[in-house]
């Protein structure tokens, strides 16, 4: 009996545990994610009206929601909309899904809850890892999402990488190499990617914070009910032998 | 109060109802930690039908609209994010509740002689729970919804001659759409939940007619107190089961709103990433797995390769799956040993059990994962534990070496 419970409470685990947790593909990058910090998700904001909304929408999400990350009505107007917008409009793409679909073979998808698919190590990891490609439409490939229909849209930025392939016993072994550098160092255009990352993880699911402060007070109350409750339970059991 | 309650009993019979229910049905006193799953699952379906309120308040059934007004929901809807927290993570608990339930009364025989109908109900609860949940997961139109019902729905395609005019009734169209989506919310709503609602009042009858099966597993009616008629081993369900289940529902809620609070998507087994993009007509995701709690019959269904006795590989499959369901509700018939639980069964019944949960867990396991050779022959060899485990039981439940049943319940 208790040796199957046992097994149980194992096989229960099993999912969760890291024995199983090995799944092919290049390792990713962990991405600096702190959906806490307001200046932080604040870059990424203007960072993505600048660099991703014009072709991708957000179109799940409403400019006025940006107040839970300490922009004012003010700046959403200033730095967010340059489209004429309300401000409790939707964050929808400047562009049409037929001309995306004309212009890169596919619609940019939308970005709402694109750190919830992907995860946001794979967004960090593939944010950085473009190259030149000569041989594909864009002039571009990324090491993560192989023939990736986005070119490199932060190039000035970040300069251009080459692929380097070693070949070796254990196999293939692919390197990216800054080959003309951008307008930003290695380290600035890692925190630059990274909030605009976290900022993406924040778009997912903007009451995420919302959602593990209110957790605690639930937890909390719950504690109190479980004390109280196993008091009650006690008391009536007294007489039960 | 009492003249009311006069009032009232001179028309319904509400005293005598909560007598009968609660306050004077006996329940054995030896109940231990499985008991508590029965009133959990009771629980859950609140909750869902709750919650499944509010979500349809705001939800459109519409192909175009359905993932966006979800994502309506978590983001624009005040507390949006929660309900529909509660209803997602509801929908695993269910099934982790249930799946408890049903392993308690496999350890204890709860389903042997005198309670085959109340365990039977209970297995047709079960199909609706199934089919609740594989209508539900429909409902948000993202990747795994579409691609998911793809494959379920396309197992109608696989029964011969009437296959596929079969599935293109049961779909509305040619494929997957729209229309699906649109009868799909009605089942999942309002068919599905109304018939739950009867099967689990009749679940409940049943047990109430029986009397609740114990970890010992002796008839606590066969040793009443002369005097007064009730059964020395047992006591009146209200007050003392509601208070302990009262425990019971806060320690479960803990966990459940540790999940609900911290961790939604627990790891992407109760909300999978792939379903947040949305539903992709012309792209099939390159790894298509099923949510956690179907992913063991799922790999039985992929675990036939060869085509057998003129019989397709991929009917087998379906007729598998089927039979790995249907197959509990013949548990009554199969075990032929003469003590209910397995405190007193022999080594072979217990060693029967096990070989059956860890083929469970390990089906289940292989369910999330793409076939490779030696997934599908692990596959193969679980499903044939898995089935063994009931085929076999009318033998190996028939020589065990049982234990004598003690007269009254153990503490």
């Amino acid at each position: 009996m208790k040796k199957i419970t046992i097994v149980i409470f194992i096989l229960c685990m099993a999912p969760f545990s890291s024995l199983f947790a090995a799944e092919s593909g290049m390792a990713l990058d962990s991405a600096p994610v702190s959906t806490a910090d307001n200046a932080s998700l604040q870059r990424g904001a203007e960072s993505f009206i600048n660099y991703c909304l014009t072709c991708h929408g957000a179109s799940y999400m409403r400019y006025n929601r940006h107040y839970d990350i300490g922009f004012t009505n003010e700046e959403i107007l200033t730095k967010l909309i340059f489209t004429g917008q309300k401000v409790g409009g939707l964050m929808e793409s400047a562009m049409q899904k037929k001309e995306g679909e004309e212009w890169f073979g596919v619609a940019p998808p939308d970005l709402s809850v694109i750190a919830r698919s992907r995860g946001a190590d794979w967004l960090y990891t593939y944010l950085r890892a473009f190259y030149r490609d000569d041989s594909t439409a864009t002039g571009w490939n990324n090491l993560v999402f192989d023939r990736a229909a986005m070119p490199h849209v932060f190039y000035q930025l970040q300069g251009e990488q080459k692929l380097i392939v070693k070949i070796s016993d254990k196999g293939e072994q692919k390197t990216l190499v800054l080959d003309k550098q951008g307008e930003m160092t290695k380290a600035e255009f890692d925190n630059f990617v990274g909030d605009l990352v976290n900022y993406l993880v924040y778009l997912g699911e903007p009451h995420a914070n919302a959602r593990k402060e209110l957790g605690l007070t639930v937890m909390a109350f719950l504690l109190g009910m479980l004390i109280l409750s196993y008091a009650l339970k006690r008391e009536y059991w007294k007489d039960i032998h | 109060m009492n003249k009311i309650i006069e009032w009232i009993d001179k028309r319904f019979p509400l005293t005598s109802n909560w007598k009968a229910h609660l306050s004077e049905y006996y329940a054995p006193k030896n109940f231990n930690f499985w008991y508590f799953f029965g009133s959990l699952a009771l629980l859950v379906l609140v909750n869902q039908i709750l919650t499944g309120i509010f979500l349809t308040m705001n939800y459109k059934p519409d192909a175009g609209m359905a993932f966006a007004s979800v994502e309506y929901i978590m983001r624009d809807v005040d507390y949006g994010w929660l309900i529909r927290y509660m209803h997602s993570t509801g929908a695993s608990m269910f099934f982790v509740v249930v799946y408890l339930h049903m392993f308690r009364g496999m350890m204890y025989g709860s389903y042997q002689k005198p309670r085959e109908l109340l365990w039977l109900v209970g297995m047709a609860i079960f199909l609706v729970l199934m089919s609740l949940a594989f209508t539900g997961y429909i409902l948000p139109w993202g990747q795994m919804s579409y691609w998911g019902a793809q494959v379920i729905v396309s197992m109608f395609g696989a029964i011969p001659a009437i296959g596929e005019s079969l599935q293109q009734w049961v779909l509305g169209d040619f494929t997957l759409s729209d229309v699906a989506l649109n009868r799909f919310f009605a089942y999942h709503v309002v068919t599905l939940p109304l018939i739950m609602l009867v099967l689990v009042f009749a679940h409940i009858l049943a047990l109430h007619e029986v009397g609740s099966n114990n970890p010992d597993g002796i008839e606590i009616k066969a040793n009443k107190n002369p005097k007064t008629g009730i059964p020395v081993d047992g006591i009146p369900f209200h007050p003392y089961y509601t208070v302990k289940d009262i425990v019971g529902v806060v320690v479960f809620l803990m966990v459940f709103c540790g999940i609900v609070f911290f961790a939604p998507e627990m790891g992407g087994y109760f909300l999978e990433y792939n379903n947040f993009i949305p539903a992709n007509t012309l792209q099939t995701p390159d790894h298509i797995a099923p949510v956690w709690y179907f992913t063991p019959y799922y790999s039985m269904l992929r675990a036939v390769t060869v085509n057998f006795l003129w019989v397709d590989a991929k009917l087998w499959g379906v007729i598998l799956m089927a039979a790995s369901v249907v197959v509990f509700a013949f548990l009554p018939w199969l075990d032929r040993s003469p003590v209910k639980s397995i405190r007193y069964k022999g080594v072979y019944f217990k060693t029967a059990l096990t070989l059956f949960v860890i083929s469970f867990f390990v089906l289940g396991w292989l369910g999330t994962k793409s076939p490779t050779p030696l997934y599908t022959l692990l596959a193969q060899i679980f499903t044939v534990i898995y089935f063994a485990f009931f085929i076999l039981m009318p033998w190996y439940s028939k020589i065990d070496k049982t234990k004598p049943e003690p007269k009254r319940v153990k503490e």
